[in-house]
């Protein structure tokens, strides 16, 4: 049976909030770099960069990183506890769901660091 | 009209198999599915399924019914049958008994973790607890469930962890009971709730609401435990 050890914070509210909570941030950041584009035609790419670069952006971006971060384990966690599970694949269930949370922490960690490296 | 039904003996039978049988509908008239399934078993006495009340009270005949669950009594043939064909198997989700009839253990676990009676600690008055005319307005469209199963077994997050995450049925009578302005159980009940399974596998899929055949809607029941939830959380 499905256990919740690796749940985010094994707690079903708190993941619920934070997962929409996180949907807003990167909702957020997204309308506010399509809306820098849109306001800036013409753009070059110096102007980009300095943009980009603001430390206000730069927080955003890593607030936007770990958002991203937390969505996509909750969401991954949550398919992989509904399909990957002994009800599909009987006693091989466990050790999918392991393999995969196991796939997924890899490459969030991965994710996360070259995402720090490139926006810092 | 063809009719096709799953039947299945475990005990026996290594696979289950689809029978079919041939049916007269009769001329200017529309019949329940239960009717045609009372008069195949009539020429075949081996044909199982549950009935009781035959009138969408007793909630015993939930099936499938051309990919739909529904009460077998109160589903009309004009309704569902398409192209002459009418296919019958039973609930999905459940282990399989015999034929139609499934085994609805799982179901009444989930049932019973909601504590799905009412609590009140305080000491009861002469004659009874009242409510408000507007307190009893709450309980509309909950109280009506007859626990026919066919929202639960519609539900896939109920396929998938069916231990785990109660299903529509049972949160539609948890809240039933949160919404009662005579529980005195709501924070205990509440904290019962707040794991990542018993609410939060709900995904608003809203196979529950469409199946319903009392027309009520858990999906919104859910909703409402979600918000309560959300209060009590902080
Ligand atoms: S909510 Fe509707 S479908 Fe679900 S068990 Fe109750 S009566 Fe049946
Ligand atoms: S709304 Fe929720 S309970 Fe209803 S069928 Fe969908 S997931 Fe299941």
């Amino acid at each position: 049976m499905v256990v919740n050890v690796s749940n985010f914070s094994r707690n079903g509210l708190s993941d619920f909030l934070l997962q929409r909570l996180t949907a807003v941030v990167i909702a957020a950041y997204v309308l506010c770099v399509l809306g820098f584009l849109w306001l800036n035609p013409g753009l070059t790419f110096v102007e980009w960069i300095s943009y980009m670069e603001s430390i206000y952006m730069r927080i955003f971006s890593t607030l936007t990183l770990f958002s991203i971060t937390a969505h996509a384990w909750i969401g991954m966690w949550t398919v992989s506890t509904d399909y990957l599970n002994e009800h599909h694949f009987r006693s091989f269930g466990h050790v999918f769901r392991w393999f995969f949370q196991l796939f997924v922490t890899v490459a969030i960690v991965i994710y996360v660091l070259l995402g720090l490296w490139v926006i810092w | 009209m063809q009719v096709s039904i799953y039947r299945y003996i475990p005990e026996t039978d290594s696979q289950p198999r689809m029978q079919d049988y041939e049916f007269e509908r009769p001329a200017g008239r529309d019949l329940m599915v239960l009717d045609v399934l009372e008069q195949l078993k009539i020429k075949d006495p081996s044909i199982t399924y549950r009935r009781s009340c035959r009138e969408g009270v007793c909630g015993s005949d939930g099936m499938n019914i051309n990919g739909r669950n529904g009460l077998a009594c109160k589903t009309p043939l004009g309704a569902v049958v398409k192209n002459n064909r009418l296919v019958l198997r039973p609930l999905p989700g459940l282990p399989v008994i015999r034929d139609l009839v499934v085994d609805m253990t799982q179901f009444y676990k989930q049932f019973e973790r909601v504590d799905p009676f009412l609590i009140n600690d305080e000491p009861p008055p002469e004659k009874e607890r009242l409510q408000s005319i507007e307190e009893r307005e709450k309980l509309e469209g909950l109280y009506e469930c007859i626990l026919c199963a066919c929202c639960t077994t519609s539900c896939p997050s109920f396929w998938w962890n069916p231990e785990k995450f109660l299903g529509p049925a049972a949160l539609l009578h948890s809240y039933r009971f949160l919404a009662d302005s005579r529980d005195t159980a709501k924070e205990e009940r509440l904290s019962q709730l707040d794991d990542p399974f018993s609410v939060f596998r709900c995904r608003t899929i809203m196979n529950c609401a469409n199946v319903c055949p009392k027309d009520l809607n858990p999906t919104r029941a859910i909703g409402k435990i979600r918000t309560l939830l959300v209060k009590h959380g902080t």
